[in-house]
């Protein structure tokens, strides 16, 4: 019997073997990849084992972390100004994960960073306990707060952006309505579910948790002019602002027998570019789309940063300018109808762009990530995206963006003493222009010297306003100097 | 007590074979005996130091108690089973050591405070342990006599396996009807115990028909084919095999018995057919009845995609079985544990929650001392099987080869179970590690197992009496000055 005895014994040998062999797979060949997992709840125990990095704003963190008991989590996130910052920050919950800044710099914010790992090292051998590093951000604490304030007595949803041409530094990030992450960054079933629950969409329908700055695209209505202005610029078409355009009234699209429609009735025959900016003239930037044809517009469109989704590390979603369409769609979407379609972020770049003399910089939010030590572990540097118009060209639409504002419909945004240019927008929306429609305003202020330090761009949607009443020279404007006047301020 | 010289005699070590003059090895057991007391209590200690920076209180009476365990366990065996494989106890006490620590430790963790204290009461199933194995050893006098309870163990076996099903006694704890609730008492897991009286029966019944079933064949494609009728014992286990898994559905204690049987029938009979014939037998099994029995699915399926099954879990899908996370989180274990692990008492393994002291206990082990204290684990039992087979092998009689390879088989076949299938290798069974899962069942009947294959052993390697009843002679023999 002992033959088969000895084969048993290897068979048992290989029985242990096949274990000791499976053992080695999932605890060194896929450890990491376990250990690493999404859904492995050690993750965020150790995301919140120690007080988290702060994010910080003008030298100030707008968070905090704080001590917890009764969980298998150490600390808790908390904010200051939760709803106001919400569109900055994001949020990180023990219950719900992470977004945005929160989630994107995770790696600093728990110090679990690699560029962390030599500190992390030290610090274990003195027995000093780990601890995030700090992301510091472009953001103007004064500038933040005209716009959430803004936004927030205006009382409708809508959304900020304002930069800082010269780099692309973001200034102001407001998203109306908003919520307060610290609400819900717990785990407790009953407050932080219920918190949580409260602000989804399906519950909500205000969707306070979309954040509207970078994630939503309106229709940019005549705010888009600037950019058709632009194009005929750069193309030659026109080469002055104050030469008469070819533009009969009524003008018949091509290809229909529609006429293009003005917004009442305005000196728009042949008007020159400056008066049909300053007065908004459909007709005028309708015919130099059609003119100009879907692939030079698109051609500029995207210059300006549309059809690509932005990072600032936050993603902001692509702002739609369409690839297929005949001279007359081409001609609505010139004027920021049809299929047009842009964020905040985006309006505010074409603006910043503008003011910058051409030059597009890449918008950012992320200045500085830190170790705890205050050292400096990585600076964003600013960069160039592109430049869509010709520094000369540039000051041309400055000049009439200026008119806008100084005989124009943006005379709201007048700032004594400070030169600015900008541009209303008012577009409407759903089935037969049924909704009501959103108001726009996008500017940019301008010192002395003739270099700008800040650019904005506000939208504003107003289910209780009357239609009539809604025009972004008269709800949206106003935000938009206050946002400018406290970066102005705030430089003094 | 540990620091007597063991003096190894530097005579050959291949003792169980050549058994003639072999040194009977007890006090290499009491020094080894000593680690595996020792080991334990720093471990112990460390768990301790780890979770409230202090020493447990509980350290020496844990300590002593263990160490009275092995203390006991040793002073039998030297008494009545004196020529009784050296590492068997030493393997079994530290296995058991670990075990309790371990779930000492998750008595420790909040997040398992729901659950009873479990340590106190599995100290106390070892001790009944150690008993069984005392009384085992002293009253076995041969293993033999076993033989003459061939029928009756099948009887005992069959109705240890039935109780489960029987109204009102038997418990559906997660799917699987494998336990008996006893009121006031607990829950019993007959089937262990039934684990020792098949292979009782098998070797009792195979020793009788071996020749039968070896040489009545035909050569067919290079296979020995057994006649029909000779089919039938085979038909007859495999069909309680089924039986089980259909009705308790629990696959692993079915694979358990059906191996078993496999094993010792191919060792019996030497006929490589058998194999043959039961690893086809068996996959028809498991794969018939897995396609109508709704628990076994989804344990496969769990298996396959322990993720999903963690998804279903946590979004709360109804939909008539029972989905758990309990796989995923186990391998997360696992996977976090690493290369060292974390040091015991610093893992989350608790996060499995229900049976993590028990079914999924290794991967404890796995987050908190790593792939090497797996590893050294999963060689404590290699070690336990490679000595049950060699007492196989040494043991001169066929009832006591058969019985000692059935049991060391069935040993062996369940730690592969229980451990592939905590580490995702295999199905999960519901099935505990021995010595180290929390169950009173399981541990008592494991050191039972233990006392016959050191019986075995005994017999096996105990000098061969001298060929004249001189008790002079013997007494020379036996009181050798090392």
């Amino acid at each position: 019997m002992n033959k088969p005895l000895r084969r048993i014994a290897i068979f048992c040998g290989l029985l242990v073997l096949a274990l000791l062999i499976r053992d080695n797979w999932i605890q060194y060949v896929q450890a990491d990849e376990l250990r690493t997992d999404k859904n492995n709840r050690r993750v965020i125990i150790e995301r919140y084992a120690s007080p988290r990095g702060d994010i910080i704003v003008d030298g100030q963190p707008i968070t905090g972390s704080t001590e917890t008991s009764g969980s298998d989590f150490k600390f808790k996130r908390t904010y200051k100004d939760g709803p106001m910052w919400a569109p900055v920050t994001g949020y990180a919950s023990q219950a719900f994960g992470a977004t945005q800044l929160e989630s994107i710099e995770d790696g600093i914010l728990t110090g679990n960073d690699d560029r962390l790992f030599f500190r992390n090292t030290l610090d274990m051998l003195t027995g000093k306990k780990q601890e995030g590093g700090n992301v510091v951000t472009t953001l103007n604490g004064a500038a933040q707060k005209a716009a959430y304030n803004g936004l927030k007595k205006q009382g409708g949803k809508g959304a900020v952006v304002a930069l800082e041409p010269s780099t692309g530094r973001i200034l102001a990030l407001a998203s109306y309505p908003s919520y307060d992450p610290s609400s819900f960054a717990g785990n407790s079933t009953t407050t932080d579910t219920e918190a949580w629950q409260k602000l989804q969409k399906k519950n909500n329908p205000d969707d306070p948790m979309l954040n509207r700055a970078l994630r939503e695209t309106y229709p940019p209505g005549s705010t888009f002019k600037v950019l058709t202005a632009a194009a005929a610029l750069e193309d030659g078409l026109y080469t002055d602002p104050n030469q008469k355009t070819n533009t009969p009234l009524p003008w018949i699209m091509p290809g229909t027998t529609t006429p293009l429609k003005n917004e009442g009735n305005i000196p728009c025959k042949n008007a020159t570019l400056r008066v049909a900016l300053q007065y908004s003239c459909n007709t005028v930037f309708g015919k130099i789309g059609a003119d100009l044809g879907n692939d030079k517009m698109l051609d500029m469109a995207k210059k300006f940063g549309f059809t690509e989704e932005q990072f600032t590390p936050v993603r902001a979603n692509a702002s739609v300018f369409s690839d297929d369409m005949n001279d007359s769609q081409t001609a609505l979407s010139s004027i920021g109808q049809f299929n047009t379609a842009a964020t905040p972020l985006q309006m505010a770049m074409v603006a910043s762009a503008v003011a910058n003399d051409g030059k597009l910089m890449k918008p950012y939010m992320v200045d500085e990530l830190q170790a705890r030590s205050v050292d400096t572990l990585e600076r964003t540097e600013p960069e160039e995206l592109s430049q869509p118009l010709s520094s000369e060209n540039a000051q041309k639409l400055q000049s009439m963006m200026e008119t806008v504002v100084d005989k124009g419909t943006g005379s709201n945004a007048k700032i004594p003493g400070v030169t600015v240019g900008g541009k209303t927008g008012t577009a409407q929306h759903g089935v037969d222009n049924s909704e009501n429609p959103y108001a726009w305003f996008i500017s940019y202020a301008k010192g002395d010297d003739g270099s700008s330090p800040v650019a904005v761009a506000v939208v504003i949607e107003d289910d209780n306003a009357v239609r009539d009443d809604i025009s972004g020279g008269g709800l949206a404007a106003p935000i938009a100097r206050n946002v400018m006047e406290a970066v102005i301020d705030s430089k003094k | 007590m540990s620091g007597t010289n063991t003096s190894h005699s530097p005579q050959h070590h291949t003792s169980t074979i050549g058994a003639i003059g072999a040194p009977s090895r007890r006090n290499t057991e009491l020094a080894l005996l000593a680690f595996a007391v020792v080991i334990p209590v720093f471990a112990y200690a460390n768990v301790g130091l780890a979770l409230n920076d202090s020493v447990p209180p509980g350290l020496l009476s844990y300590g002593l108690g263990l160490g009275l365990l092995a203390g006991i366990g040793h002073l039998v065996v030297r008494k009545f089973a004196p020529y009784a494989d050296p590492l068997m106890l030493p393997l079994a006490t530290l296995l058991n050591g670990l075990g309790l620590v371990v779930i000492w430790r998750l008595d420790q963790s909040k997040r398992l405070s729901n659950y009873a204290e479990a340590a106190p009461r599995q100290l106390l199933y070892s001790a009944m342990g150690v008993a069984l194995l005392a009384v085992v050893v002293i009253f076995l006098k041969d293993h033999r006599v076993l033989q003459r309870y061939t029928y009756i163990s099948m009887a005992g076996a069959l109705f240890l396996l039935i109780l489960p099903l029987v109204p009102g006694l038997g418990a559906n704890i997660y799917g699987a009807k494998i336990w008996i609730k006893i009121p006031g008492l607990g829950t019993l897991q007959p089937g262990e115990f039934a684990k020792i009286a098949l292979a009782v029966f098998f070797a009792g019944y195979l020793m009788v028909k071996r020749d039968a079933l070896a040489l009545a064949s035909r050569r067919f494609m290079g296979l020995y084919l057994p006649r029909g009728r000779d089919l039938g014992p085979i038909l007859v286990v495999w069909v309680i095999s089924i039986l089980i898994l259909v009705f308790e559905t629990d696959l692993g204690t079915s694979l358990l018995f059906f191996g078993m049987f496999v094993i010792m029938l191919y060792v019996a009979t030497e006929r490589t057919s058998w194999i043959v014939f039961g690893l086809l037998m068996s996959a028809v099994g498991a794969v018939g009845v897995a396609s109508f029995e709704p628990h076994i699915q989804t344990r496969v399926q769990a298996w396959l995609d322990p993720m999903r099954e963690f998804e279903l879990s946590r979004a709360g899908v109804q939909d008539g079985v029972v989905h758990s996370e309990q796989a995923m989180q186990a391998l997360w274990a696992f996977g976090s544990g690493g290369t060292l692990g974390t040091g015991l008492g610093q893992g989350n393994s608790d996060l499995i929650g229900f049976a993590a002291n028990s079914d999924f206990i290794l991967a404890t082990f796995g987050e908190e001392l790593g792939l090497a204290g797996v590893m050294a684990i999963l060689l404590l039992y290699g070690l336990i099987i490679e000595r049950g087979v060699r007492t196989a092998l040494a043991a001169r009689d066929p009832f006591g080869k058969l019985l000692a390879i059935g049991l060391s088989g069935a040993f062996g076949l369940q730690v592969f179970v229980v451990a592939g299938g905590v580490m995702g290798l295999i199905p999960l069974t519901g099935m505990t590690l021995p010595f180290v899962a929390y169950g009173g069942s399981s541990v008592i009947a494991n050191w039972a197992l233990i006392g016959i294959l050191l019986r075995i052993s005994d017999t096996a390697r105990r000098p061969a009496p001298a060929p004249a009843a001189n008790p002079d002679a013997e007494m020379t023999q036996v009181v050798r000055p090392s």
